[in-house]
């Protein structure tokens, strides 16, 4: 806390406040006040700012319209399977990184901290063509496998592994005779639980919410991820709004329900994630 | 014996991260360069070496200096007032409040919605005729306004989209680095009579530097990535012009029109590598000024 630790807090702060806040919310409010209405109420003078009684129907058309359920569960796979794979060969290789000695560890992790800083699209032509060699265009492999590690991931569990496991209790279980693997499954990984939950959680929502890689490599008719099923649908083919955000609604829900329910731990780990001087 | 075990141990565990990583993510990244210098068709494949052919096309190429234009356009519209009321924000949150979590999870919210959500919504809101936006500006007396026909009306309602989603993100990575400020330092301004504004820029605003810096950082190389947001503002389809003029087209919808659009792999390359340069010449300089950035003095 600051200067202002020792003066109430006012009015006029909680006031600027609940305005961030409103502006926070209300378009997703007003996404679902649309889906809530039929689709003449948006062609009215003034935009409809309360919900209306058609969401059954229009969640109804939603999943008349696309197969909306193949890309909720296939956005539930990609999202699943990266994030089991991102926390535990992670966990594997931070706790390597941290804890082991070996040669050309440190040169590689370099490696790692210097690709993390590099944007994603410089390499999405070659990786194209290297899906493509394995065969993986339009089907989920070519979405998951890519995403199964990750630089950021890494560098989250290796800062975990620095700092939370306390290096007597390593020692003192090499002491022991110890083995490696069971040093990190019985000594490191209940120390770092709490890091890889957080991991965890922020790796669902950014694999949920994936957009142009998956919208390359996916056929939007086929085999869709619920961002590319969104995409389509807002493509020239339907000018349907009440039917277009109904549909962003329920593909934002899963990730909104998780955050809702894990909202101390996600604002912790991003917290947690600014560098301090 | 025991070393060799840890050696061992230590191969073993990062395996599966040095293979997966060096296929699809350090290799891609090295061979965008072999195939930059390639006449390269994306299905049909290498059809010769080109040099610096594709380079230099890039370089006379009216619709890359477009696209490099608006990117940079709607990276400084959304990232300066965006990072300034980021930190408007963290100072608010970092006051004694009730209901802490409550609203730091309310301002990081906008943060876990998709890029898509936001974009279909935002287009919605800034719909030329019946929009929320336009009527709002209405009500106050203005003129609606051609969101999405006008050059620079496009870039501010795609900077909205992105100030709504990093502003409460980036005020918490704020608000993390101020909490470690030491507070005797505001009380020795208190007692030298200093305002709370004046505290504000001269201590704690150089004490978090650099976070500051990082988030510049991060926020350039994301700026000049941008996708989604100006793809999906385009009524007219997902092919990646941005408008009818190009008005609102980015760097990355250019790679994507060039190299999924019209199977040009070699030169959506080249504008990868242009891409990823500008993206490392911004934030150095980004980065540097936010270095020689000093407190009121």
């Amino acid at each position: 806390m600051t200067v202002a630790a020792r003066e109430r807090t006012g009015f006029v702060v909680y006031g600027l406040l609940l305005a961030v806040v409103v502006a926070s919310i209300f378009p997703l409010y007003w996404s679902f006040v649309v889906s809530s209405k039929d689709n003449s109420a948006l062609g009215e003078t003034t935009p409809p700012l309360v919900p209306g009684g058609n969401l059954i129907e229009n969640v109804e058309r939603v999943f008349g319209t696309v197969d909306f359920w193949l890309a909720m569960q296939n956005s539930l796979i990609v999202a699943g399977t990266v994030t089991v794979s991102n926390v535990l060969l992670s966990s594997m290789a931070g706790f390597a990184f941290a804890r082991l000695r070996f040669p050309g560890r440190d040169s590689l992790f370099l490696v790692v901290i210097g690709t993390a800083m590099v944007p994603a699209q410089l390499g999405v032509i070659p990786l194209y063509l290297v899906v493509g060699e394995l065969g993986w265009y339009g089907r989920l492999e070519a979405v998951i496998v890519p995403g199964l590690v990750g630089a950021f991931s890494v560098f989250w569990m290796r800062q975990a592994c620095e700092e939370a496991i306390p290096g007597e209790l390593l020692d003192a279980g090499r002491v022991d005779g110890c083995s490696t693997v069971r040093l990190f499954w019985n000594v490191a990984m209940p120390a770092i639980r709490p890091q890889a939950a957080v991991l965890g959680m922020l790796t669902f929502m950014t694999a949920w919410n994936d957009f142009f890689w998956p919208l390359i490599v996916l056929d939007p008719n086929a085999h869709p991820t619920v961002q590319v099923a969104l995409s389509r649908l807002a493509s020239g083919y339907f000018t349907d709004y009440s039917l277009m955000l109904t549909a962003a609604t329920i593909g934002v829900l899963p990730v909104v329900g998780l955050f809702i329910v894990l909202a101390r731990k996600v604002v912790d780990g991003v917290m947690r994630g600014a560098p301090r001087g | 014996m025991k070393r060799t075990g840890e050696r061992l141990a230590g191969y073993l565990m990062t395996a599966p991260f040095y293979v997966l990583f060096g296929v699809f993510g350090l290799f891609p990244l090295l061979y965008t360069a072999w195939v930059a210098l390639h006449h390269w068709h994306l299905v049909n494949g290498d059809t010769g070496f080109a040099g610096l052919d594709n380079f230099g096309v890039l370089l006379q190429d009216p619709h890359f200096y477009n696209a490099l234009f608006n990117t940079v356009s709607i990276f400084v519209l959304s990232t300066v007032p965006q990072l300034f009321a980021a930190l408007g924000l963290a100072a608010l949150l970092d006051r004694p409040l009730r209901a802490r979590t409550l609203w730091r999870a309310s301002v990081l919210l906008p943060n876990v919605v998709s890029v898509v959500a936001v974009a279909l919504v935002f287009s919605q809101l800034f719909a030329e005729d019946y929009g929320v936006v336009n009527w709002a500006l209405g009500l106050v007396g203005l003129d609606p306004v051609d969101w999405r026909s006008d050059r620079f009306a496009s870039h501010v309602a795609v900077s909205a989209m992105v100030m709504w989603r990093w502003t409460g993100y980036n005020a918490l990575l704020y608000l993390a680095a101020m909490q470690s400020v030491p507070q005797e330092r505001y009380d020795a301004a208190m007692l030298d009579g200093a305002s709370r504004w004046r505290s504000f820029w001269s201590i704690t605003v150089p004490a978090i530097r650099p976070t500051i810096a990082f988030t510049v950082v991060v926020s350039t190389i994301g700026g000049l990535q941008l996708f989604a947001e100006p793809q999906l503002l385009d009524e007219t389809g997902v092919n990646g012009t941005g408008g009818a003029d190009r008005q609102f087209q980015t760097l990355a919808m250019y790679l994507y029109e060039k190299g999924f659009g019209e199977f040009d792999a070699g030169y959506a390359a080249a504008i990868a590598w242009v891409l990823f340069l500008f993206s490392a010449v911004f934030a150095l300089v980004n980065f540097s000024l936010v270095r020689r950035m000093r407190g009121g003095e």
